[in-house]
């Protein structure tokens, strides 16, 4: 029978609160973390948020009539305790899936995480995670090339691949720039990488800095007999700069560009992410503005739900943190993230914070890119945490070196193969680190002068977002 | 500046070619390759071996010494291939490969004979 219209407030709870509905196969699900607002009841807030990321306004209106709201609402169909946290909760939500334009995330994350993170009836809210259906992962293009297709391209097999940003981030004329990378690559390291805040100021305009690379790529390769690349930044202040700033790198034969997807924007990634598998050019995602979202545990997007953002939206590479090093990182969650980076499908697992099995069909995974206060005492716990598909980014740790960049590059290098070589015969490596090392720098004076230059060096600092699960 | 040690490594000493996994390491006697012929084999991989002249280690494709020993488990027949291509080109490098279908990738690859230099 039709529904008449009666204008007014309804409690939301009355439409969008359905504990009795089973989430569809073709469902995008999603899991908020709650705090509401003093006196409003859970399932309320939970409706709520279900209401105001799909059809509803706070009141009823009469073009719902001229609808089937019925199936275009998403439906609040459960709601769990925050271990550890009494003033929260989680609140699961199915969204049907033609609420979302296909291949966009953009799309996706307008409605979820819209103008309900502003609404007044919760005190604040987290996105934790999100499921896609894999009707709705099939519609998106995801990695330019994925860990395969690189593995291939650059020549890298058995190992985790190395890295290192060039330093001082700004400043440096293009030609001495060069000299810095150039450096880095004959001593043994896979790529280098500009640093995010490099786009194209006075100091060094991109044109000069893509060239001088590129000289310094060439003459590694010819040098070490090895593939090498550095990752381009083309990350510009509008789409027509950074495709412009692409289409250069590929010319000149760049292998890898790189992009700063959360500050350029996620209808740009995704842009490029596609001009890049046209065009055979690898893709470095960097994540700055990701702990503005994700730090606080009450308030904003999880890392697990960014890292979502970008495999659909497309990279080869992507930031997770390190673990170990200077930045925020819990192991568990990290390893969580990293799985959903890499994997093809990914299994419900509260221990390391994933809310739902996550299918990717087809979709290829990306590499892991740990980056940020590591060095030659962390390569141990590196290789046991990351595995072999992972870019591992030693800034310092190269140029640092009391001899410079090329021995810290073979200090890195020698320190990986050693931790490697010793896995694959079974050692527990973060057990027997120390040994490792210390036997490989037998051979290795740069690995030698390296361990004893950054001996002790430790970042013990708590981590302020940890999962829920180990509060209590 | 005493004490700071030069990067030995340039265009006309060809010792500075390098070839990827493990090339920063000396070179493995026996019972290192073995481990590592034991670490593919426990992995599932199948195991192949190929060639090179030092001189054309940078191309994508090597010369393969028969073909992968598909579904091949024992190390003793791995490592004897290995060493029979070493005898056969002992000048080249001889790489041991193991491939991995699912990933359809190569889950590790080594050079276990150092060809000469050139």
């Amino acid at each position: 029978m039709a529904k008449t219209y009666s204008a007014g407030v309804k409690e939301y709870r009355e439409t969008y609160w359905m504990p009795d509905y089973t989430p569809s196969e073709t469902d995008l699900l999603a899991c908020f973390k709650i705090t509401p607002q003093a006196g409003v009841p859970r399932e309320e807030a939970a409706a709520a948020v279900a209401a105001e990321s799909s059809t509803g306004t706070w009141t009823t209106v009469w073009t719902d009539l001229l609808t089937d709201m019925d199936h275009y609402k998403g439906r609040a169909y459960a709601i769990e305790d925050v271990p550890g946290n009494d003033d929260a909760f989680y609140a699961f939500i199915a969204y049907p899936i033609d609420l979302f334009e296909e291949g966009s995330v953009v799309n996706v994350f307008t409605s979820l995480v819209g103008n309900v993170f502003g609404f007044k009836a919760v005190r604040a809210l987290r996105l934790e995670d999100v499921r896609f259906p894999i009707a709705y992962v099939m519609t998106c293009n995801g990695p330019p090339h994925g860990i395969q297709v690189e593995r291939d391209i650059m020549n890298k097999y058995g190992r985790p691949m190395l890295g290192c940003t060039i330093k001082p981030k700004l400043g440096l004329s293009a030609k001495n720039y060069g000299r810095a990378v150039y450096e880095c690559l004959r001593g043994g390291l896979d790529f280098t990488k500009d640093d995010e805040n490099v786009n194209s100021q006075p100091f060094m305009r991109w044109r000069q800095r893509f060239d001088f690379v590129m000289d310094a790529i060439d003459k590694s390769e010819r040098e070490t007999g090895e593939r090498k690349g550095h990752y381009l930044n083309v990350t510009a202040p509008t789409p027509d700069e950074m495709f412009k700033r692409a289409e250069y790198a590929k010319e000149i034969g760049a292998p890898i560009i790189m992009h700063d997807y959360i500050t350029g924007g996620f209808c740009a990634n995704t842009g490029l992410a596609q001009w890049c598998r046209d065009n055979g050019v690898l893709l470095h995602i960097h994540r700055a503005m990701h702990a503005v979202l994700d730090r606080n545990p009450n308030h904003g997007i999880h890392f697990r739900v960014l890292t979502k953002i970008l495999r659909l939206s497309g990279g080869d590479h992507l930031h997770t943190g390190t673990v170990v090093g200077k930045l925020e990182g819990d192991r568990e969650s990290t390893i969580g993230w990293i799985d959903l980076l890499r994997e093809s499908y990914v299994k419900e697992d509260r221990s390391r914070g994933i809310f739902f099995d996550q299918d990717w069909g087809a979709m290829p995974g990306a590499f892991a890119v740990a980056s940020g206060g590591i060095h030659i005492w962390h390569m141990p716990a590196l290789v046991s945490i990351f595995g072999d598909d992972a870019v591992l980014q030693f800034g310092g740790g190269t140029l640092g070196h009391p001899w410079g960049n090329a021995a810290g590059a073979a200090a890195n290098r020698v320190a990986l193969e050693a931790c490697v070589e010793a896995r694959n015969q079974g050692v527990q490596i973060e057990k027997e680190g120390k040994e490792i090392l210390t036997n490989a720098a037998k051979s290795s004076p740069e690995l030698k002068i390296a361990m004893e230059t950054w001996k002790e060096i430790k970042f013990e600092f708590d981590t302020v977002d940890k999962l829920d699960v180990s509060h209590k | 500046m005493s004490t700071m040690q030069d990067y030995q490594s340039s265009l006309d000493d060809p010792n500075s070619r390098k070839f990827e996994t493990f090339s920063y390491l000396p070179e493995m006697d026996q019972a290192r390759i073995r481990k590592q012929v034991e670490y593919i084999v426990a992995k599932g991989w199948n195991p192949a071996i190929e060639h090179s002249e030092p001189e054309n280690a940078f191309d994508h494709y090597w010369y393969m010494w028969k073909l992968p020993m598909f579904g091949e488990t024992d190390v003793d027949t791995i490592l004897a291939e290995a060493e029979a291509c070493h005898k056969a080109h002992p000048d080249n490098h001889v790489r041991l490969v193991g491939y991995d279908n699912y990933a359809q990738s190569k889950g590790a690859e080594m050079v276990v004979f150092r060809g000469k230099p050139v």
